[in-house]
């Protein structure tokens, strides 16, 4: 088992996956953050007609099923779709758009959930110091930072470990569009599990890190109060 | 004295519920105006009207003569400071909190520590400089909070029911630094508050409020000694 551990490690084809599944997920969370921050700020702060019922859709988009993504994305890059001619499926583009429409309700959701916590008077009396609205929402994300933190990377929480849009999307295409969790699929399905395993060792190890670093910042946050 | 603030024909609303209707009313350079009454007469919603934070619906409310709808929002808000009864501090030290409006106004570093230190000595709460702010008594909170405030040599300032939540020997400290710093620098004032002590000991004029109204307006001897009506007469437990 050692042996074949470390044969994995020197294995240029795995560092090759893990690397592209941090790419394409890192990606995926960036663009997320550049949607999900100032859109959850919004829902947070402003008051404008419909502001619940987009809360809603936020709240059920962040529990999409990645396949129902897959399905979405795939039909709309599709050759014969609506975006075929830009010939983005199966490369990694496709996984990254896919990703991001998986994470992207999920920052956002948590942006405006960490915002709402703070007090509401809080955007008063900044106001009255004489902030300007972008200083004053400044002032706010820096008081929800660990929260908001968190936010981001639950949202790459979300996108690491997803396997169906993954698959879909990218077509798990070797050295071009195979990632972490499609390479799992596809060595359990050669029956080749200690590979398998080790592959799953290693993006539990991420998965881990992410967690251990989120269950910090919480800690430390609910030290400070 | 002339007027700093003047307000005609007033009327706030908040969730479609009209909440103020003010004839007139005016705050004079230099002086300390106790708005009186009880909870929930609409007291905070003046305060919030006088800093732009609510609009009104309509009513003519002048600054210096000059229409306050000429001023933009901003200029006009960073004329002022707000201090409300909670200090909400933010997750920062203490000169952090005490120096974030000055920074809103892009002021050099240095000018801004000179400032901040100055304020920090002048409300005793120098040794907490570096304290972060989450870690104060409900005392020491409300002098960064008003440390914050007079930081920035507002030429209102607007002060709503800042000591109410605090207890009373606290209180009655914080009151006499304020009186005392009120009378150093002149500072033009609106207190909110429901406490008659409290605004006998700061006011140079008290301003009665029931139900959204201004019902009279005086010295604080003269209120307190002529009650205009009896429901007034009721409130001071005449």
């Amino acid at each position: 088992m050692m042996e074949l551990f470390n044969s994995l490690f020197s294995d240029p084809e795995v560092l090759e996956v893990t690397l592209l599944s941090l790419k394409v997920s890192g990606i995926a969370t960036l663009i997320s953050l550049v949607i999900g921050l100032p859109l959850g700020t919004l829902l947070a702060l402003a008051k404008f007609p419909g502001r619940s019922f987009m809360l809603s859709i936020i709240n059920t988009g962040m529990a999409l099923p990645p396949v129902v993504v897959g399905l979405a994305v795939a039909m709309t890059l599709w050759r014969s779709g609506l975006l075929g001619d830009l010939r983005l499926i199966y490369t990694p583009a496709a996984i990254i758009i896919a990703q991001t429409i998986i994470a992207a309700p999920v920052v956002t959701g948590l942006t405006a959930a960490a915002l709402q916590q703070l007090d509401p008077r809080l955007q008063l009396q900044l106001l009255g110091l004489g902030a300007s609205t972008p200083q004053m929402v400044l002032t706010l994300w820096r008081e929800a930072r660990l929260p908001l933190l968190a936010a981001l990377m639950a949202g790459f929480g979300s996108v690491i470990s997803e396997v169906g849009a993954s698959m879909m999307v990218g077509g798990n295409i070797k050295g071009q569009t195979r990632v972490l969790t499609t390479a799992i699929v596809l060595e359990t399905n050669k029956g080749e599990f200690e590979r398998a395993i080790i592959l799953g060792a290693l993006l539990l190890t991420i998965t881990f890190l992410i967690n251990y670093a989120l269950t910090w910042i919480q800690q430390r946050g609910a030290k400070q109060r | 004295m002339t007027a700093l603030l003047e307000i005609r024909d007033l009327t706030v609303c908040r969730d479609n519920r009209q909440v103020l209707e003010i004839n007139a009313l005016s705050v004079e350079k230099g002086e300390v105006l106790a708005i009186i009454g009880p909870n929930g007469t609409g007291k905070s919603s003046l305060l919030l009207t006088l800093a732009r934070l609510l609009q009104p619906e309509k009513g003519d409310l002048r600054w210096d003569g000059m229409p306050l709808s000429a001023l933009n929002p901003l200029d006009y808000r960073r004329r002022i400071a707000l201090v409300l009864q909670e200090p909400l501090l933010l997750d920062a030290s203490v000169f952090e909190n005490i120096a974030i409006g000055l920074r809103y106004r892009g002021l050099p570093s240095d000018e801004i520590r000179e400032r901040v230190n100055k304020w920090l000595a002048r409300v005793g709460i120098e040794s907490l400089s570096k304290r972060p702010g989450a870690r104060l008594s409900g005392g020491e909170a409300q002098r960064v909070s008003l440390a914050r405030a007079f930081v920035l040599n507002p030429e209102l300032l607007l002060l709503d029911e800042p000591f109410s939540a605090l207890d009373a020997p606290t209180r009655l400290r914080l009151l006499d630094d304020l009186k005392s710093i009120l009378n150093e620098t002149n500072t033009t004032t609106v207190l909110i508050t429901h406490d008659l002590k409290e605004a006998a000991r700061l006011a140079s004029r008290v301003a009665v409020m029931l139900q959204g109204k201004i019902v009279q307006i005086g010295s604080p001897q003269e209120v307190f000694a002529n009650p205009a009506s009896a429901d007034i007469a009721a409130f001071l437990g005449l």
